[in-house]
Protein backbone atom coordinates (compact mmCIF):
# COMPACT_ATOMS: atom_id res chain seq x y z
CA UNK A 1 0.00 0.00 0.00
CA UNK A 2 1.77 3.17 -0.86
CA UNK A 3 2.28 5.62 2.23
CA UNK A 4 0.15 8.40 1.70
CA UNK A 5 0.88 12.57 1.71
CA UNK A 6 -0.82 13.13 5.20
CA UNK A 7 1.57 10.15 7.08
CA UNK A 8 4.69 11.81 5.26
CA UNK A 9 4.06 15.14 6.53
CA UNK A 10 3.00 13.66 9.87
CA UNK A 11 6.19 11.85 10.45
CA UNK A 12 8.55 15.03 9.50
CA UNK A 13 6.05 16.87 11.47
CA UNK A 14 7.10 14.79 14.89
CA UNK A 15 10.64 15.62 13.94
CA UNK A 16 10.33 18.93 13.40
CA UNK A 17 8.45 19.29 16.73
CA UNK A 18 11.09 16.95 18.77
CA UNK A 19 13.73 19.15 17.13
CA UNK A 20 12.09 22.51 18.31
CA UNK A 21 11.16 21.22 21.86
CA UNK A 22 15.15 20.63 22.23
CA UNK A 23 16.00 24.13 20.90
CA UNK A 24 13.40 25.65 22.66
CA UNK A 25 14.81 24.25 25.78
CA UNK A 26 18.44 25.20 25.18
CA UNK A 27 17.52 28.80 23.69
CA UNK A 28 15.58 29.45 26.81
CA UNK A 29 18.39 28.60 29.46
CA UNK A 30 20.67 30.74 27.63
CA UNK A 31 17.92 33.61 27.00
CA UNK A 32 17.30 32.91 31.00
CA UNK A 33 21.30 33.03 32.18
CA UNK A 34 21.41 35.88 29.89
CA UNK A 35 18.73 38.10 31.03
CA UNK A 36 20.43 37.96 35.17
CA UNK A 37 22.77 40.25 34.53
CA UNK A 38 22.94 43.81 33.13
CA UNK A 39 25.40 44.99 30.58
CA UNK A 40 26.44 47.31 33.00
CA UNK A 41 27.42 44.34 36.11
CA UNK A 42 28.78 42.43 32.89
CA UNK A 43 31.17 44.93 32.40
CA UNK A 44 32.42 45.57 35.48
CA UNK A 45 32.64 41.63 36.70
CA UNK A 46 35.12 41.11 33.53
CA UNK A 47 36.91 44.18 34.20
CA UNK A 48 38.38 42.87 37.71
CA UNK A 49 42.08 41.68 37.69
CA UNK A 50 41.41 38.51 38.77
CA UNK A 51 38.54 37.34 36.14
CA UNK A 52 41.04 39.18 33.41
CA UNK A 53 43.78 37.28 34.65
CA UNK A 54 41.29 34.06 34.15
CA UNK A 55 40.54 35.22 31.11
CA UNK A 56 44.07 35.61 30.00
CA UNK A 57 45.01 32.29 30.99
CA UNK A 58 42.20 30.25 29.51
CA UNK A 59 43.09 31.84 26.69
CA UNK A 60 46.77 30.94 26.18
CA UNK A 61 46.26 27.27 27.76
CA UNK A 62 42.84 26.70 25.15
CA UNK A 63 45.53 27.92 22.88
CA UNK A 64 48.13 25.98 24.00
CA UNK A 65 46.41 22.73 24.39
CA UNK A 66 44.77 22.73 21.00
CA UNK A 67 48.23 23.58 18.90
CA UNK A 68 49.65 20.38 21.22
CA UNK A 69 46.35 18.77 20.46
CA UNK A 70 47.18 18.77 16.57
CA UNK A 71 50.58 17.66 17.15
CA UNK A 72 49.72 14.28 18.55
CA UNK A 73 46.30 14.31 16.59
CA UNK A 74 47.37 14.34 13.16
CA UNK A 75 50.03 11.33 13.35
CA UNK A 76 47.98 9.38 16.02
CA UNK A 77 44.90 9.92 13.36
CA UNK A 78 46.73 9.18 10.04
CA UNK A 79 48.19 6.23 11.65
CA UNK A 80 44.79 4.80 12.86
CA UNK A 81 43.27 5.85 9.14
CA UNK A 82 46.12 4.42 7.17
CA UNK A 83 47.73 1.59 8.94
CA UNK A 84 46.60 -1.86 9.35
CA UNK A 85 48.11 -3.65 12.27
CA UNK A 86 47.39 -6.47 14.88
CA UNK A 87 45.63 -4.63 17.83
CA UNK A 88 44.32 -1.61 16.18
CA UNK A 89 40.91 -1.89 17.50
CA UNK A 90 42.81 -1.62 21.57
CA UNK A 91 45.00 0.86 20.47
CA UNK A 92 41.69 2.74 18.99
CA UNK A 93 39.59 1.81 22.18
CA UNK A 94 41.90 3.33 24.43
CA UNK A 95 42.26 6.43 22.46
CA UNK A 96 38.94 6.95 23.30
CA UNK A 97 39.61 6.89 27.47
CA UNK A 98 39.40 10.02 27.91
CA UNK A 99 36.59 10.50 26.28
CA UNK A 100 34.54 7.79 28.18
CA UNK A 101 36.29 8.24 31.79
CA UNK A 102 34.69 11.27 34.00
CA UNK A 103 36.43 13.89 33.82
CA UNK A 104 37.40 14.49 37.44
CA UNK A 105 38.74 10.77 37.88
CA UNK A 106 40.76 11.82 34.76
CA UNK A 107 42.33 14.43 37.26
CA UNK A 108 42.73 11.92 39.86
CA UNK A 109 44.70 9.80 37.76
CA UNK A 110 47.10 12.77 36.79
CA UNK A 111 47.38 13.64 40.39
CA UNK A 112 47.91 9.98 41.21
CA UNK A 113 50.41 9.57 38.19
CA UNK A 114 52.78 12.52 39.28
CA UNK A 115 53.06 10.53 42.40
CA UNK A 116 54.13 8.00 40.97
CA UNK A 117 58.50 7.14 40.68
CA UNK A 118 58.05 8.43 36.57
CA UNK A 119 55.69 10.97 37.28
CA UNK A 120 58.06 12.21 39.91
CA UNK A 121 61.03 12.05 37.94
CA UNK A 122 59.10 13.87 35.04
CA UNK A 123 58.43 16.91 37.41
CA UNK A 124 61.99 17.09 37.82
CA UNK A 125 61.72 18.71 34.38
CA UNK A 126 58.61 20.95 34.63
CA UNK A 127 56.24 20.63 37.51
CA UNK A 128 52.68 20.16 36.59
CA UNK A 129 50.56 19.60 39.77
CA UNK A 130 49.32 22.96 40.67
CA UNK A 131 50.52 24.96 37.99
CA UNK A 132 49.45 26.63 34.90
CA UNK A 133 51.66 23.75 32.95
CA UNK A 134 49.06 21.22 35.12
CA UNK A 135 46.34 22.98 33.97
CA UNK A 136 47.42 22.86 29.69
CA UNK A 137 48.88 18.81 30.64
CA UNK A 138 44.68 18.46 31.88
CA UNK A 139 43.41 19.96 28.84
CA UNK A 140 46.15 18.27 26.82
CA UNK A 141 44.94 14.88 28.24
CA UNK A 142 41.01 15.30 27.02
CA UNK A 143 41.03 18.02 24.10
CA UNK A 144 43.52 15.36 22.27
CA UNK A 145 41.12 12.86 22.13
CA UNK A 146 38.64 14.22 20.75
CA UNK A 147 41.19 15.70 17.98
CA UNK A 148 42.65 12.61 17.10
CA UNK A 149 38.86 11.61 16.76
CA UNK A 150 38.45 14.34 14.32
CA UNK A 151 41.56 13.45 12.53
CA UNK A 152 41.37 9.99 12.14
CA UNK A 153 37.54 11.08 10.58
CA UNK A 154 39.37 14.01 8.29
CA UNK A 155 41.88 11.26 7.26
CA UNK A 156 38.88 8.03 6.42
CA UNK A 157 37.64 10.79 4.08
CA UNK A 158 40.53 11.31 2.00
CA UNK A 159 41.78 8.95 -0.63
CA UNK A 160 45.26 7.41 -0.26
CA UNK A 161 45.44 6.80 -3.87
CA UNK A 162 46.82 10.80 -4.48
CA UNK A 163 49.33 10.06 -1.67
CA UNK A 164 50.30 6.65 -3.43
CA UNK A 165 50.58 8.59 -6.85
CA UNK A 166 53.02 11.10 -5.74
CA UNK A 167 54.96 8.13 -4.26
CA UNK A 168 55.32 6.74 -7.80
CA UNK A 169 56.05 10.21 -9.10
CA UNK A 170 58.94 10.22 -6.59
CA UNK A 171 58.13 11.30 -2.83
CA UNK A 172 58.84 9.20 0.28
CA UNK A 173 55.79 8.19 1.70
CA UNK A 174 56.46 11.27 4.46
CA UNK A 175 56.50 13.50 1.40
CA UNK A 176 53.75 12.64 0.09
CA UNK A 177 51.95 13.26 3.36
CA UNK A 178 53.55 16.62 3.90
CA UNK A 179 52.78 17.75 0.22
CA UNK A 180 49.40 16.47 -0.41
CA UNK A 181 47.56 15.22 2.06
CA UNK A 182 48.33 17.79 4.83
CA UNK A 183 47.36 20.35 2.46
CA UNK A 184 44.06 18.61 1.87
CA UNK A 185 43.71 17.86 5.43
CA UNK A 186 44.08 21.82 6.65
CA UNK A 187 40.01 22.08 7.17
CA UNK A 188 39.80 18.60 9.14
CA UNK A 189 43.25 19.86 11.17
CA UNK A 190 41.49 23.22 11.74
CA UNK A 191 38.10 21.62 12.94
CA UNK A 192 40.20 19.07 15.31
CA UNK A 193 42.48 22.12 16.80
CA UNK A 194 38.92 23.91 17.64
CA UNK A 195 37.25 21.18 18.74
CA UNK A 196 40.08 20.47 21.36
CA UNK A 197 40.25 24.27 22.04
CA UNK A 198 36.55 24.52 22.64
CA UNK A 199 36.82 21.09 24.75
CA UNK A 200 39.66 22.55 26.69
CA UNK A 201 37.53 26.39 27.62
CA UNK A 202 35.19 23.88 29.64
CA UNK A 203 37.30 21.54 31.13
CA UNK A 204 36.77 22.07 35.24
CA UNK A 205 36.96 18.62 36.75
CA UNK A 206 39.97 17.54 35.73
CA UNK A 207 42.18 20.93 35.92
CA UNK A 208 40.31 21.50 39.54
CA UNK A 209 42.02 18.26 41.14
CA UNK A 210 45.40 18.43 39.15
CA UNK A 211 45.87 21.74 38.96
CA UNK A 212 43.77 22.80 41.77
CA UNK A 213 41.89 26.24 41.98
CA UNK A 214 44.44 29.13 42.91
CA UNK A 215 43.11 33.24 42.14
CA UNK A 216 45.48 34.39 39.45
CA UNK A 217 47.72 31.06 39.68
CA UNK A 218 45.89 28.54 38.20
CA UNK A 219 42.18 29.91 37.60
CA UNK A 220 41.01 29.64 34.32
CA UNK A 221 37.07 30.21 33.72
CA UNK A 222 35.20 27.19 34.81
CA UNK A 223 36.88 27.82 37.71
CA UNK A 224 35.90 31.33 38.00
CA UNK A 225 32.40 30.11 37.74
CA UNK A 226 33.00 27.91 40.43
CA UNK A 227 34.67 29.73 42.74
CA UNK A 228 32.04 33.12 42.38
CA UNK A 229 29.37 30.58 42.98
CA UNK A 230 31.05 29.49 45.98
CA UNK A 231 30.84 32.72 47.76
CA UNK A 232 27.68 33.61 46.55
CA UNK A 233 28.36 36.17 43.80
CA UNK A 234 25.82 35.15 41.56
CA UNK A 235 26.32 37.72 39.20
CA UNK A 236 29.95 37.45 38.62
CA UNK A 237 29.40 33.40 37.80
CA UNK A 238 26.97 34.48 35.31
CA UNK A 239 28.86 37.06 33.68
CA UNK A 240 31.81 34.66 33.35
CA UNK A 241 29.32 31.98 32.06
CA UNK A 242 28.02 34.26 29.38
CA UNK A 243 31.26 35.20 28.07
CA UNK A 244 31.99 31.44 27.73
CA UNK A 245 29.25 30.93 25.85
CA UNK A 246 29.73 33.54 23.66
CA UNK A 247 33.48 32.40 22.98
CA UNK A 248 32.14 28.68 22.38
CA UNK A 249 29.56 30.07 19.69
CA UNK A 250 32.32 31.75 17.93
CA UNK A 251 34.14 28.62 18.32
CA UNK A 252 30.97 26.50 16.92
CA UNK A 253 30.68 29.18 13.65
CA UNK A 254 33.98 28.68 13.10
CA UNK A 255 34.09 25.01 12.44
CA UNK A 256 30.92 25.22 10.93
CA UNK A 257 32.49 27.50 8.52
CA UNK A 258 35.57 25.84 7.62
CA UNK A 259 33.15 22.22 7.86
CA UNK A 260 35.06 18.75 7.40
CA UNK A 261 34.30 19.20 4.06
CA UNK A 262 38.11 17.44 2.68
CA UNK B 1 59.36 -3.75 -20.78
CA UNK B 2 57.15 -4.75 -18.00
CA UNK B 3 58.18 -8.52 -16.94
CA UNK B 4 56.76 -10.00 -13.59
CA UNK B 5 58.02 -13.41 -12.83
CA UNK B 6 56.46 -16.05 -10.73
CA UNK B 7 54.96 -13.57 -8.29
CA UNK B 8 52.96 -14.04 -5.30
CA UNK B 9 51.13 -12.14 -3.56
CA UNK B 10 48.23 -12.14 -0.53
CA UNK B 11 45.60 -9.82 1.18
CA UNK B 12 43.66 -11.75 3.08
CA UNK B 13 41.94 -14.58 1.17
CA UNK B 14 42.68 -13.19 -1.71
CA UNK B 15 46.13 -14.60 -3.63
CA UNK B 16 48.02 -13.55 -6.18
CA UNK B 17 50.50 -17.34 -7.10
CA UNK B 18 53.23 -17.90 -9.04
CA UNK B 19 51.86 -15.13 -11.84
CA UNK B 20 54.32 -14.48 -14.49
CA UNK B 21 53.64 -11.60 -17.22
CA UNK B 22 55.88 -10.35 -20.22
CA UNK B 23 54.58 -6.76 -21.81
CA UNK B 24 57.15 -6.51 -24.67
CA UNK B 25 59.02 -2.75 -25.14
CA UNK B 26 57.29 -0.08 -26.96
CA UNK B 27 54.16 -2.16 -26.88
CA UNK B 28 50.69 -1.36 -25.57
CA UNK B 29 49.11 -4.35 -23.69
CA UNK B 30 45.78 -4.40 -22.07
CA UNK B 31 44.71 -6.53 -19.20
CA UNK B 32 41.36 -7.77 -19.07
CA UNK B 33 39.10 -9.45 -16.38
CA UNK B 34 36.30 -9.42 -13.87
CA UNK B 35 35.90 -7.22 -10.91
CA UNK B 36 37.84 -8.30 -8.22
CA UNK B 37 40.00 -10.65 -10.08
CA UNK B 38 43.19 -8.52 -8.76
CA UNK B 39 43.75 -6.29 -12.03
CA UNK B 40 44.46 -3.09 -9.70
CA UNK B 41 46.30 -5.51 -6.96
CA UNK B 42 48.38 -6.06 -9.99
CA UNK B 43 49.58 -2.70 -10.94
CA UNK B 44 49.45 -1.65 -7.38
CA UNK B 45 52.10 -4.18 -7.37
CA UNK B 46 53.88 -3.19 -10.38
CA UNK B 47 54.14 0.29 -8.79
CA UNK B 48 55.30 -0.74 -5.37
CA UNK B 49 52.75 0.10 -3.78
CA UNK B 50 51.86 -4.07 -2.60
CA UNK B 51 55.09 -5.89 -1.23
CA UNK B 52 55.56 -9.00 -2.76
CA UNK B 53 56.06 -12.29 -0.79
CA UNK B 54 57.53 -13.87 -3.65
CA UNK B 55 58.89 -13.22 -7.31
CA UNK B 56 60.50 -10.60 -9.00
CA UNK B 57 59.66 -7.66 -11.22
CA UNK B 58 61.32 -5.94 -14.02
CA UNK B 59 60.79 -2.80 -15.72
CA UNK B 60 62.89 -2.49 -18.75
CA UNK B 61 66.15 -3.89 -17.91
CA UNK B 62 65.52 -3.58 -14.40
CA UNK B 63 65.22 -5.50 -11.35
CA UNK B 64 62.95 -3.25 -9.07
CA UNK B 65 61.74 -5.54 -6.75
CA UNK B 66 62.89 -3.87 -3.82
CA UNK B 67 62.44 -0.22 -5.59
CA UNK B 68 60.39 2.21 -4.07
CA UNK B 69 57.58 3.47 -6.17
CA UNK B 70 59.80 6.45 -7.08
CA UNK B 71 62.40 4.80 -8.52
CA UNK B 72 61.01 2.55 -10.70
CA UNK B 73 60.28 5.25 -13.63
CA UNK B 74 56.50 4.29 -13.89
CA UNK B 75 54.14 6.75 -14.38
CA UNK B 76 50.89 5.71 -13.01
CA UNK B 77 47.04 6.82 -14.09
CA UNK B 78 44.74 5.09 -11.52
CA UNK B 79 41.12 4.89 -12.38
CA UNK B 80 39.10 8.89 -10.84
CA UNK B 81 43.40 10.37 -12.00
CA UNK B 82 43.99 10.97 -8.30
CA UNK B 83 44.72 14.60 -9.06
CA UNK B 84 46.20 16.51 -5.54
CA UNK B 85 43.15 18.06 -4.34
CA UNK B 86 44.81 21.16 -3.57
CA UNK B 87 47.13 21.86 -6.45
CA UNK B 88 46.19 23.79 -9.69
CA UNK B 89 46.53 21.40 -12.95
CA UNK B 90 50.03 23.68 -13.40
CA UNK B 91 51.34 22.76 -9.86
CA UNK B 92 50.34 18.98 -10.75
CA UNK B 93 52.49 19.02 -13.91
CA UNK B 94 55.01 20.31 -12.59
CA UNK B 95 54.95 18.02 -8.96
CA UNK B 96 57.49 14.79 -10.62
CA UNK B 97 59.99 17.48 -12.28
CA UNK B 98 60.32 19.87 -9.36
CA UNK B 99 61.06 16.68 -6.92
CA UNK B 100 63.79 15.66 -9.73
CA UNK B 101 64.65 19.07 -9.02
CA UNK B 102 64.79 20.11 -12.19
CA UNK B 103 65.71 23.94 -13.54
CA UNK B 104 63.07 26.57 -13.06
CA UNK B 105 62.85 27.04 -16.71
CA UNK B 106 62.87 23.49 -17.87
CA UNK B 107 59.82 22.87 -15.51
CA UNK B 108 58.00 25.84 -17.20
CA UNK B 109 58.94 24.79 -20.55
CA UNK B 110 58.08 20.94 -20.09
CA UNK B 111 54.83 21.68 -18.28
CA UNK B 112 53.83 24.30 -21.47
CA UNK B 113 54.82 21.33 -23.70
CA UNK B 114 52.62 18.71 -21.76
CA UNK B 115 49.96 21.45 -21.46
CA UNK B 116 49.39 21.84 -25.50
CA UNK B 117 50.15 18.15 -26.28
CA UNK B 118 47.27 16.85 -24.07
CA UNK B 119 44.79 20.01 -24.78
CA UNK B 120 44.96 21.23 -21.57
CA UNK B 121 46.78 24.37 -22.02
CA UNK B 122 43.64 26.71 -21.11
CA UNK B 123 43.11 24.95 -17.79
CA UNK B 124 46.85 25.34 -16.19
CA UNK B 125 45.01 27.39 -13.00
CA UNK B 126 42.22 25.64 -12.14
CA UNK B 127 41.96 23.20 -9.34
CA UNK B 128 40.76 19.80 -9.88
CA UNK B 129 37.29 20.00 -8.71
CA UNK B 130 36.72 22.44 -11.37
CA UNK B 131 37.60 19.93 -14.02
CA UNK B 132 35.30 17.64 -16.50
CA UNK B 133 35.93 13.70 -16.13
CA UNK B 134 37.88 13.86 -19.62
CA UNK B 135 40.40 16.61 -18.55
CA UNK B 136 40.76 15.03 -15.05
CA UNK B 137 42.45 12.18 -17.10
CA UNK B 138 44.48 14.09 -19.37
CA UNK B 139 45.96 16.19 -16.48
CA UNK B 140 46.79 12.72 -14.66
CA UNK B 141 48.57 11.93 -17.54
CA UNK B 142 50.48 14.32 -18.45
CA UNK B 143 51.59 14.56 -14.19
CA UNK B 144 52.50 10.75 -15.10
CA UNK B 145 54.45 11.51 -18.38
CA UNK B 146 56.00 14.52 -16.58
CA UNK B 147 57.90 12.33 -14.52
CA UNK B 148 59.76 10.77 -17.90
CA UNK B 149 58.77 7.69 -17.06
CA UNK B 150 59.37 4.31 -18.89
CA UNK B 151 56.35 2.55 -18.68
CA UNK B 152 52.59 3.49 -18.43
CA UNK B 153 50.17 2.07 -16.17
CA UNK B 154 46.81 2.89 -16.68
CA UNK B 155 43.92 1.51 -14.37
CA UNK B 156 40.81 1.49 -16.03
CA UNK B 157 41.01 5.48 -17.15
CA UNK B 158 38.06 5.23 -19.68
CA UNK B 159 36.18 4.17 -16.71
CA UNK B 160 34.38 6.67 -15.33
CA UNK B 161 33.81 8.71 -18.82
CA UNK B 162 31.24 9.25 -20.74
CA UNK B 163 30.96 7.42 -24.73
CA UNK B 164 32.74 10.33 -26.20
CA UNK B 165 34.78 11.62 -23.89
CA UNK B 166 36.44 8.09 -23.98
CA UNK B 167 36.68 7.76 -27.55
CA UNK B 168 38.40 11.05 -27.37
CA UNK B 169 41.04 9.90 -24.36
CA UNK B 170 41.47 6.48 -25.80
CA UNK B 171 43.00 7.93 -29.33
CA UNK B 172 45.00 10.62 -26.91
CA UNK B 173 46.09 7.53 -24.88
CA UNK B 174 47.29 5.82 -27.89
CA UNK B 175 49.43 8.68 -29.82
CA UNK B 176 50.92 9.56 -26.34
CA UNK B 177 52.13 6.02 -26.17
CA UNK B 178 53.89 5.94 -29.69
CA UNK B 179 55.16 9.43 -29.60
CA UNK B 180 57.26 9.13 -26.32
CA UNK B 181 57.81 5.83 -27.27
CA UNK B 182 56.63 4.38 -23.49
CA UNK B 183 55.57 0.41 -22.79
CA UNK B 184 51.91 0.65 -21.08
CA UNK B 185 49.98 -1.82 -19.37
CA UNK B 186 45.80 -0.88 -19.71
CA UNK B 187 43.51 -2.78 -17.13
CA UNK B 188 40.12 -2.61 -18.09
CA UNK B 189 36.97 -5.16 -18.36
CA UNK B 190 35.80 -3.44 -21.71
CA UNK B 191 36.08 -5.21 -24.66
CA UNK B 192 35.93 -2.37 -26.91
CA UNK B 193 39.07 -0.77 -24.59
CA UNK B 194 41.12 -3.63 -25.85
CA UNK B 195 40.37 -3.67 -29.27
CA UNK B 196 40.37 0.00 -29.79
CA UNK B 197 43.29 0.40 -27.98
CA UNK B 198 45.81 -3.05 -27.67
CA UNK B 199 48.49 -4.20 -29.32
CA UNK B 200 48.01 -7.52 -27.37
CA UNK B 201 45.79 -8.64 -24.69
CA UNK B 202 46.37 -10.38 -21.35
CA UNK B 203 43.67 -12.16 -19.32
CA UNK B 204 43.80 -11.96 -15.64
CA UNK B 205 41.62 -14.98 -14.32
CA UNK B 206 41.84 -17.29 -11.09
CA UNK B 207 44.82 -15.53 -9.99
CA UNK B 208 46.54 -16.21 -13.18
CA UNK B 209 47.86 -14.11 -16.44
CA UNK B 210 47.03 -15.67 -19.69
CA UNK B 211 47.53 -14.01 -23.68
CA UNK B 212 44.57 -13.83 -25.59
CA UNK B 213 43.65 -12.97 -29.48
CA UNK B 214 42.08 -9.75 -30.52
CA UNK B 215 39.90 -12.00 -32.47
CA UNK B 216 38.63 -13.74 -29.39
CA UNK B 217 37.29 -10.87 -28.03
CA UNK B 218 35.26 -10.37 -31.38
Amino acid sequence: MAASPNRISGFWASLVMVTSLYLFFLLAMLVATASYSTPGDLWKTLNSPEIRYSIGLSLATCTTTALLSLLVAVPIGYLLSRANFRGKELVDSLIDIPIVLPPMVMGLCLLIFFQSPLGRFLEQGITFTYTVAGVVLAQFVIGSAFAIRTMRGTFDHLSARPEEVAMTLGCTRGQAVWLVTLPAARRGMFAAASVAWARSLGEFGPILVFAGATRMKTEVLPTTVWLELSVGNLEASVAVSILMVLMALVVLVAIRLAGERV
Amino acid sequence: MIRLENIAWSAGQFKLENLSLTVPKNCYAVLMGKTGSGKTSLVEILCGLRLLTAGKVWIGEDDVTYALPGERGIGYVPQDGALFPTMTVREQLAFAPRLQKRPLKEIEALVKRLADELGIAGLLDRLPQKLSGGERQRVALGRALAAKPKVLLLDEPLSALDEEMRDEVAQLLKRVRREHGLTALHITHSKQEALQLADVVFRLENGQVSETTLDSLN
